[in-house]
């Protein structure tokens, strides 16, 4: 396989350029700029609503805004942060990074890559501009439960359309990526050999497929059931709240291994690196990574513990649940190998995926105690809920992300970021995330039900302490933000191998790397 | 013109775009349209005009690039795993409302019938509920109703669909061969059975809704039974205009006899409604 170099020179005289060059582009490279960019300004839009939620909570009673509107920012808070900044991020490093990895001149369906983005922003902007209506946003919360999703105003059927859009697009994005590496690698490459990075967005390609068309599913019979007269959440008519939750759950809990099965690609390409010695374990790896993935399927009703489900139902789902500490067991003990006895050095993308072992693990025990049905029945709906997902998903997926930014950066832009500004944000980030949400589990064990803008006088002291380190860990990304630009206009290049320890193919391509990846494929031994 | 060697990767294209302006106008106008607000037919319409003329535009590029000889066997492959993957998402689609209607049947109507540990339920909310299928809950939302029975306009179309599953065999087998009548003859039919079907769907409906008092409004049983017919019934309408435009292909002279991903992608694409059919007929319709 090479490109046609003849075709390839003529295209560059006809690349549209300003805004259509973005509109227009069918490229993998400028489709993850869009990607990671748009993520980006999501994840900002999202902290803001995080804020304005952590500012009432500073204090018990209600000081800022009205209960209403706090159900918006929560509910919006999720959604945005989950759709439009974690998993965005994760298709962008996905464009920028799989077909440099395995030799690919491009993704494997281009127009259908660029549709996958531009769906993004117009969904995003729908969404959003419920929050303008005078009846407001959705306020049932991120998992849209009903019958208090199908009491909301106008803005249902937007929210729901727009979460439809968010669906199609993701499950384009993962029929191409999974095209891509089935069918772009260069030749030698086998299965086995591939970087760990790509096997593990393999595998949520899969997740994406699956579970996104169930997503669509649910959210249909929510808006037949408030518009068409439809029953299936109804029990008068022989349907079952309950079963929306099975259906969302089913969808859901393979969601969040969406949010995680790439950041653990991701730690397991940096963590090698910077320890100087190959991935432990790489097979094990990719075994764990499939087998946490099926598991996923079979878990979902741990979201839904206190339902008032039979207790054959209860029993299986604990133990499922809890099977699944298994092979993530395997992998952060594989990590750990990785590093045993490695030349380590701790540049900030090390840093980063250091900080993602320790604090993902903290999130993956609490997570094994909401796994107990008994001891789940004290914690769910509580904020010990908030604080184990957050565990995983901020020092979990977003650590893992913003470790991928540096670790790549300069290969993306062939500029050096600032080291010692790469430090300082790793530590503010640290820091307050930990101040943000380890409080988090003392209020939540102690009963504080979360989604409420109030709270009982003794939550006090560990809300406010949350509060702080919310602004905390805001302010911290604005430095982010400036390391990003500071690094655009750095003068000194940065080499082809920024990093001595990596390992692939993407090393081997200029920094930055040409417009069209690997016009004649690469060999691989 | 082309280079057999090459990946094709165009090197710009306005037409996703333009597709999801046409969709986020359709979106507005439906959503304007469910919440009573008398411009949201228009504002629909106009999106679904928009979106088959870009539809039809990124099409008509796809195609006249493959009559070029741009895609070589690499591409093909390309488009063979994103059709497939794309068929498994709608598998799972109709998995969600397949999933639905078991755990109405097996779950939550036993349940509100007082099975088991459920006694208080029943007791506490409708003591005169009895469970039997079809249901339209303990309340009989909708009033009285008569279900669709399996034999009839349902046994027909099984009959019809899986006839064209046939036929769009043997139009495959013409395309090979290179015998065009076989070919063409063959879309004809598998279109033809696919019409009546829809057209024969249309009209169990009006039945329905006119002589047997079932509707969407009529409890669990309306619910599974509109919403699962309805989206596969939608599907049969698709599947048959991209039947057509094959066929219309065919009849242009496209394809041979070792390439014909357009070809195979609806066919594939036709067999998975057939099989949705026969979920359908079993737990729907018969049991
Ligand atoms: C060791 C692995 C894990 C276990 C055993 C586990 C277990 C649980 C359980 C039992 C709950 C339900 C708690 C309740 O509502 O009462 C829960 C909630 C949640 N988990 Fe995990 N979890 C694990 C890993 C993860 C990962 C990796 C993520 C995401 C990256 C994640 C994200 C979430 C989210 C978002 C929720 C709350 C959803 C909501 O109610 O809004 N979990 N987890
Ligand atoms: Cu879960």
């Amino acid at each position: 396989m090479s490109a046609n170099i003849d075709k390839l020179h003529d295209d560059h005289h006809h690349t549209p350029s300003g805004i259509m060059r973005w509109i227009t582009t069918t490229n993998h490279k400028d489709i993850g700029t869009l990607y990671l960019w748009f993520s980006l300004i999501m994840f900002f839009i999202g902290g803001l609503m995080a804020l304005v939620i952590r500012a009432e909570l500073f204090q018990p009673g209600l000081q800022l805004v009205v209960p209403g509107f706090f159900n918006q920012m929560t509910t919006m808070h999720a959604l945005i942060m989950i759709f439009g900044a974690v998993m965005p991020a994760f298709v962008g490093l996905a464009n920028w990074q799989i077909p440099i990895m395995i030799g690919a001149p491009d993704m494997a369906l281009p127009r259908l890559n660029n549709w996958s983005f531009w769906i993004l922003p117009f969904a995003f902007t729908m969404m959003i501009s419920t929050l303008f209506f005078e009846s407001g946003g959705p306020a049932a919360g991120w998992t849209l439960y009903p019958p208090l999703s199908l009491q909301g105003g106008d803005s249902m059927p937007f929210v729901i359309l727009s979460i439809h859009m968010l669906g199609l697009s993701s499950i384009l994005g993962a029929i191409n990526v999974i095209a891509t590496i089935l069918n772009m690698r260069a030749p030698g490459m086998t299965l086995m050999k591939m970087p760990i990075f790509v096997w593990t967005w393999l595998i949520t390609a899969f997740l994406l497929i699956a579970a996104m068309p169930v997503l669509a599913g649910a959210i249909t019979m929510l808006l037949t059931d408030r518009f068409f007269g439809t029953s299936f959440f109804t029990a008068s008519g022989g349907g079952d709240p309950v079963l929306f939750q099975h259906i969302f759950w089913f969808f859901g809990h393979p969601e969040v291994y969406i949010l995680i099965l790439p950041a653990f690609g991701i730690v397991s390409t940096i963590i090698p690196a910077f320890s100087r010695k190959k991935l432990f374990g790489y097979d094990s790896m990719v075994y764990a990574t499939a087998s946490i993935a099926l598991l996923s399927f079979i878990v979902w009703a741990h979201h839904m513990f206190t339902v008032g489900m039979p207790l054959a139902g209860e029993i299986f789902f604990m133990l499922t649940t809890m099977l699944i500490a298994v092979p993530t067991g395997v992998k952060v003990f594989n990590w750990v190998a990785t590093m045993w006895r490695g030349s380590m050095t701790f540049e900030t993308p090390m840093l980063f995926a250091i900080a993602f072992i320790v604090l993902f693990t903290i999130g993956g025990f609490s997570g094994l105690m909401l796994a107990m049905v008994p001891a789940d029945f004290q914690y769910h709906d509580t904020y010990f809920v908030v604080a184990h997902f957050h565990y995983v998903l901020v020092p979990g997926a977003v650590f893992a992300i913003i470790a991928a930014v540096y670790y790549w950066l300069p290969k993306w832009t062939g500029k050096m970021y600032n080291e010692s500004l790469g430090k300082l944000h790793f530590w503010l980030t640290t820091i307050f995330v930990n101040l943000t949400f380890f409080p988090m589990h003392f209020v939540g064990l102690a009963g504080m039900p979360r989604r409420i803008p109030d709270y009982a006088v003794q939550f006090a002291d560990f809300n406010a302490i949350a509060s702080v380190g919310a602004f905390g860990f805001g302010l911290s990304q604005l430095l982010f933000v400036y390391i990003l630009f500071d690094t655009l206009k750095q003068k000194v290049s940065a080499e082809d191998k920024v990093w001595d320890g990596a390992e692939g193919l993407e090393w081997t391509l200029s920094s930055p790397p040409p417009y069209h990846s690997f016009e004649k494929a690469p060999k691989v031994e | 013109m082309s280079d057999s060697n090459s990946y094709y990767v165009p090197h710009e294209t306005k037409w996703p775009f333009l597709n999801t302006v046409a969709l986020v106008v359709l979106f507005i106008g439906l959503a304007n349209y469910l919440n009573g607000y008398n411009s949201g037919m228009s504002i629909m319409a106009t999106g679904l005009v928009l979106l088959l003329i870009i539809t039809y535009g990124w099409f008509s590029d796809v195609v006249s690039e493959s009559e070029a000889g741009t895609y070589n066997a690499q591409v093909d492959i390309s488009f063979r795993w994103g059709m497939v993957w794309f068929i498994f998402s709608e598998v799972m689609f109709f998995a969600a409302f397949f999933g639905a209607l078991y755990y109405a049947r097996e779950l939550s109507l036993p349940w509100l019938g007082g099975v088991g540990s459920k006694v208080s339920t029943n007791i506490v909310l409708w003591p005169q509920f009895e469970n039997v299928w079809p249901s339209n809950g303990p309340t009989n939302l909708g009033g009285d109703f008569i279900l669709m029975k399996a034999g009839g306009i349902p046994a027909i179309n099984t009959l019809l669909l899986l006839t064209s599953g046939l036929t769009v065999t043997w139009a495959h087998h013409g395309l090979k061969e290179q015998n065009r009548n076989k070919l063409i003859y063959g879309l004809l039919l598998t279109v033809l059975l696919g019409f009546i079907f829809v057209g024969f769907q249309a009209y169990e409906y009006m039945h329905a809704y006119s002589d047997l008092n079932l509707k969407m409004t009529s409890g669990i049983y309306g619910s599974t039974f509109y919403m699962l017919t309805g989206f596969h019934g939608f599907h049969v309408t698709l599947g048959a205009i991209m039947l057509t435009v094959i066929m219309f292909r065919c009849m242009k002279g496209h394809f041979s006899g070792d390439n014909h991903f357009g070809f195979e992608a609806v066919a594939w694409y036709w067999h998975f409604v057939d099989v949705v059919w026969l979920g359908l007929f079993v737990f729907v319709y018969w049991l």
